[in-house]
């Protein structure tokens, strides 16, 4: 296999931004620590544990996308966020990432404070705004949970992409002329094609997890829907 | 733990494994979607050299680790389908360690789970 980069090296943002990052991912996973924290029991600690093997696992898996030389990976956030919530969910991407940087040598290690903020925190946080919202207003139906999976999956990528184009804003090392739009719009097309590939691992995996086993999906157990459905009376209605 | 949540549990990893170690072969090397994006504006040889233009990936650097697993290979394994698929094999579950027992060691103890249902139900009661 071609040696690949999947996540941002060093020199392509400047030190003093990548540290300031650094600090804003150390705060955001203490948090993260603290909050889930609450929802890490017996149980849910080894699934978490499985949930972040697993995202490592589908992360090396690139697939093309329609554009020609260019592929696309899992990010993950939005599949944590379903299985195992949001705060635990972000710390089990922030571990696959500290661990392809340290052994993998992927993504830099001055670089993980932006890749953490980017995939781990931004990405995680809109998927799980968007499950909350999703899961409350669709049916709870399969098809309402793969859509809900697919659609948080999609976004989640695309605000994970442009919170690099924001990093680059701020300490891009190539003079891009002003032409940080062309930056920001080859992103954001090139991870929109990427998200589909994202919502259909995501919906995937969760419908088949919530399939087997329906308790071991956070989504499901947190989230009720916003009012119960009227039940009518056998009979009472004519 | 009940046996049905190790069973899921062995059953995921068995999964993950298969993934990373062997699927992870047929992976597509293209660049990936920040990749491409950074390398837009310069031109490449076979070899993935820029020979022209100008583009954010010039700036790369190397790598402050690297390391005898780096670029998701093995050292000194020359086989590309073995080096890959074992190096896959030892990150899902080095992830599941790290992660995993990571969890573990933070995670509520179930006293603090009981004062916590606790003040919860008094909570409940006193809403209510």
């Amino acid at each position: 296999m071609e040696t690949l980069a999947m996540h941002i090296s060093n020199g392509i943002i400047d030190g003093p931004v990548a540290a300031v990052f650094a600090a804003i991912a150390l705060a955001a996973m203490t948090v993260c620590v603290l909050r889930g924290r609450r929802d890490l029991d017996d149980r849910l600690a080894p699934m978490a544990g499985l949930v972040a093997a697993f995202i490592f696992a589908v992360q090396m898996l690139n697939f093309p996308i329609f554009t020609a030389g260019v592929s696309g990976h899992l990010l993950g956030g939005a599949l944590a966020a379903m299985l195992v919530g949001p705060w635990v969910g972000a710390l089990c991407v922030a571990v696959v990432l500290v661990v392809q940087a340290l052994v993998f040598g992927d993504g830099g290690v001055a670089m993980l404070g932006l890749n953490i903020t980017n995939m781990a925190v931004l990405g995680t946080a809109a998927a799980y705004l968007l499950i909350a919202l999703l899961l409350r207003v669709l049916p709870r139906t399969p098809t309402g949970l793969a859509v809900t999976a697919f659609v948080s999956a999609l976004v989640s990528v695309v605000v994970a992409a442009m919170g690099f184009v924001l990093q680059y804003q701020l300490g891009g090392t190539t003079d891009l002329g002003g032409n940080l739009a062309g930056l920001a719009g080859t992103m954001a097309g090139v991870h929109l094609l990427i998200g589909i590939g994202e919502g259909l691992i995501t919906a995937t995996t969760v419908v088949t997890v919530a399939k087997a086993r329906p308790d071991l999906v956070y989504a499901l157990r947190a989230l009720k829907p916003a009012a119960p459905a009227p039940v009518p009376a056998v009979g009472g209605v004519r | 733990m009940k046996t049905r949540s190790w069973g899921f549990l062995v059953g995921g990893l068995l999964v993950a494994l298969l993934l990373a170690g062997v699927v992870s072969n047929f992976a597509s090397a293209h660049p990936d979607g920040l990749d491409s994006s950074l390398r837009e504006g310069c031109t490449f040889d076979a070899d993935d050299n820029i020979t022209g233009g100008s583009c954010p990936a010039q700036q790369e650097k190397e790598h402050e680790v690297g390391g005898p697993l780096a670029d998701y290979g093995v050292a000194g394994v020359d086989n590309d389908f073995l080096s890959t698929g074992l190096s896959g094999v030892i990150g899902v579950l080095l992830t599941f360690a790290v992660a995993g027992g990571g969890f573990w060691l933070v995670r509520r103890r179930a006293a603090e789970a009981a004062d916590a249902a606790d003040r919860e139900r008094t909570t409940a009661g006193a809403g209510s």
